[in-house]
């Protein structure tokens, strides 16, 4: 049962097609509970009759039939008819939409989908996992392994945040032209977020992520391929995924980006990024996750033996500090600018950009290391021992600890 | 410093989660303590039982009265304490984010004044 063809088939047609279908059947009345209820309805009938009667030509479309008369029967259920008027000719629409879905014609309305996830009124803490949840049909469980939260915990977040986009009556629709930059904004943002899930308990944690980041960023170019920041978002998730294979050596340790063997990195997704990346560029319209991809895409370009473009890099990310300046902006520009200009001209930007009020672990851990090359090392111990203080990962921890000693070996 | 990390949360009625659930949880908070272990900022930590099995003991009026449960009718209850000896509040906050408790509940972050330690009072801060 579990390998045969139609059972398959259903698999297939629920993976491609889950967010397609969700959007299409939430599209109506905006319940997305209710229309993955019943799509979920349609996928267990499928698993039931494609066995004996064969796997439909159409099994997207048989999917969408199925679970529409799903969702009739329940508008038409005593509950709702006090609330919803009556369809007036449901059986004549019922018979109609039997044999006339074709795929080919299945509108696609994930970005609609997408819009209503990363809505200003959901909270933007929930607005990945509901993408994660609707749009690639991840269940829960899985999102809440990703994120390191209770099961529980994240269904009843998902099932709360997809309650309120019903009861605010959020409107599937694209955004209009006013609308566009800052929905996008959240769309990329809620993408990006999948990228870069740092909610961890401790390591090593059962990480899940970034191929639904991956995934997520290809629907997107895919849906507005016009928009130059989705390709540049698209290309930063597809170079570091591609550099996956070479971020662990053989005992399963960590190996920073500097040492690691570019032989075996990707690169069937590395072309695909650069393919993103000058259809980004086409557009002329220079953003923060065009740039980082770019950074991304430097690193990448690095042949195996050959060291790092630091130049490039630095020009890079102070285009980037420009554009989004953050501290994580000025932290990695100072990393940067320590290699290329020396570790004085790096300390200053960054005790200008992070001062030392500011309990940021990466720009602590890296003044730490700016000061140590300066030899001072008493300035230098007090400052891995901030860093020390503000890391809750063990590895990171063992590394600064070591890095502590090395500066003042007669301390700690 | 030492800070006291006072988990409050919902408890749930029998039954509303299942046991997976709370096995979930218990793998969760493992792997928290051990992190806080493997820093080396764990003083020690404790999961309380549900706030039905409390018992409330007063003098105030001069005799001792008992009573059954906490005397608030709150909709969160304490659910347990872990302390930790960090360098100073900004770290306490970092742990307290990974808490997993905070993911559920709230996590209130309570500098710890002074404790008694091998029959000394040790002072940590202002009372």
């Amino acid at each position: 049962m579990r390998h045969s063809p139609a059972a398959e088939a259903a698999a297939a047609a629920a993976r491609d097609g889950y967010g397609r279908l969700v959007a299409l059947l939430a599209a109506a009345d905006g319940d997305l509970a209710a229309a993955e209820d019943a799509l979920a309805d349609a996928l267990e009938r499928a698993l039931r009759s494609w066995p004996d009667q064969g796997v439909p030509d159409k099994p997207e479309a048989w999917l969408l039939t199925v679970a529409r008369n799903r969702q009739r029967d329940r508008w038409k259920s005593a509950e709702v008819q006090r609330t919803a008027p009556l369809e007036p000719d449901r059986d004549g629409a019922r018979a109609a939409i039997i044999e006339d879905v074709d795929p080919d014609a299945i509108g696609d309305r994930r970005l609609e989908l997408m819009g209503v996830c990363a809505h200003p009124m959901i909270d933007p803490g929930v607005r990945t996992p509901l993408m994660l949840n609707v749009v690639l049909g991840f269940t829960a469980a899985e999102v809440a392994a990703a994120f390191a939260v209770p099961k529980a915990t994240m269904a009843t977040r998902l099932v709360r945040a997809k309650r309120r986009i019903k009861d605010l009556q959020l409107t599937f629709h694209l955004p209009d032209r006013n609308e566009l930059p800052g929905r996008m904004e959240a769309i990329l943002e809620a993408v990006y977020g999948a990228y870069v899930i740092e909610w961890a308990a401790s390591d090593p944690q059962p990480r899940l992520l970034p191929p639904e980041a991956e995934r997520l960023a290809e629907v997107l170019a895919q849906l507005a391929p016009g928009d130059a920041e989705v390709r540049g978002l698209a290309a930063l998730v597809l170079l570091s995924a591609a550099r996956a294979p070479g971020r662990t050596d053989a005992a399963g340790n960590f190996v920073p980006l500097a040492d690691q063997d570019p032989a075996r990195w990707d690169t069937t997704l590395i072309a695909r990024a650069h393919q993103h990346l000058r259809e980004a560029y086409a557009q002329r319209s220079l953003g923060r996750f065009q740039v980082e991809a770019a950074i991304q895409a430097t690193h990448c370009a690095r042949r195996p033996g050959a060291v790092i473009d630091w130049s490039t890099l630095k020009q890079l990310h102070t285009t980037l500090h420009r554009l989004a300046p953050t501290h994580g902006s000025a932290t990695a520009l100072a990393a940067v600018l320590a290699e290329t200009d020396g570790p004085a001209p790096a300390l200053a930007l960054l005790d200008e950009a992070v001062p030392e009020s500011v309990a940021f672990q990466p720009a602590w851990a890296t003044r730490a290391n700016l000061l140590a090359t300066l030899r001072r090392p008493a300035a230098a111990a007090a400052a891995y021992d901030r860093a020390i203080a503000l890391t809750t990962r063990p590895a990171e921890r063992d590394y600064l600890t070591g890095r502590r000693h090395a500066v003042d070996p007669e301390q700690s | 410093m030492r800070y006291a990390l006072l988990l409050h949360s919902y408890e749930p009625t029998p039954g509303e989660i299942p046991q997976e659930g709370f096995e979930e949880m218990e793998r969760l908070f493992d792997a928290y303590g051990k992190a806080l272990q493997a820093a080396g900022v764990l003083i020690g930590a404790d999961i309380m039982q549900f706030s039905h099995a409390t018992t409330t003991l007063t003098r105030r009026t001069g005799s001792t009265q008992v009573q059954d449960g906490p005397f608030a009718e709150t909709k969160e209850a304490l659910a347990g304490v872990f302390i930790i000896e960090v360098p100073d509040a900004d770290a306490a906050l970092a742990w307290a984010e990974k808490c997993p408790g905070a993911s559920y509940g709230s996590v209130e972050i309570r500098p710890v004044a002074t404790s008694l330690a091998d029959g000394t009072w040790t002072s940590h801060g202002p009372a």
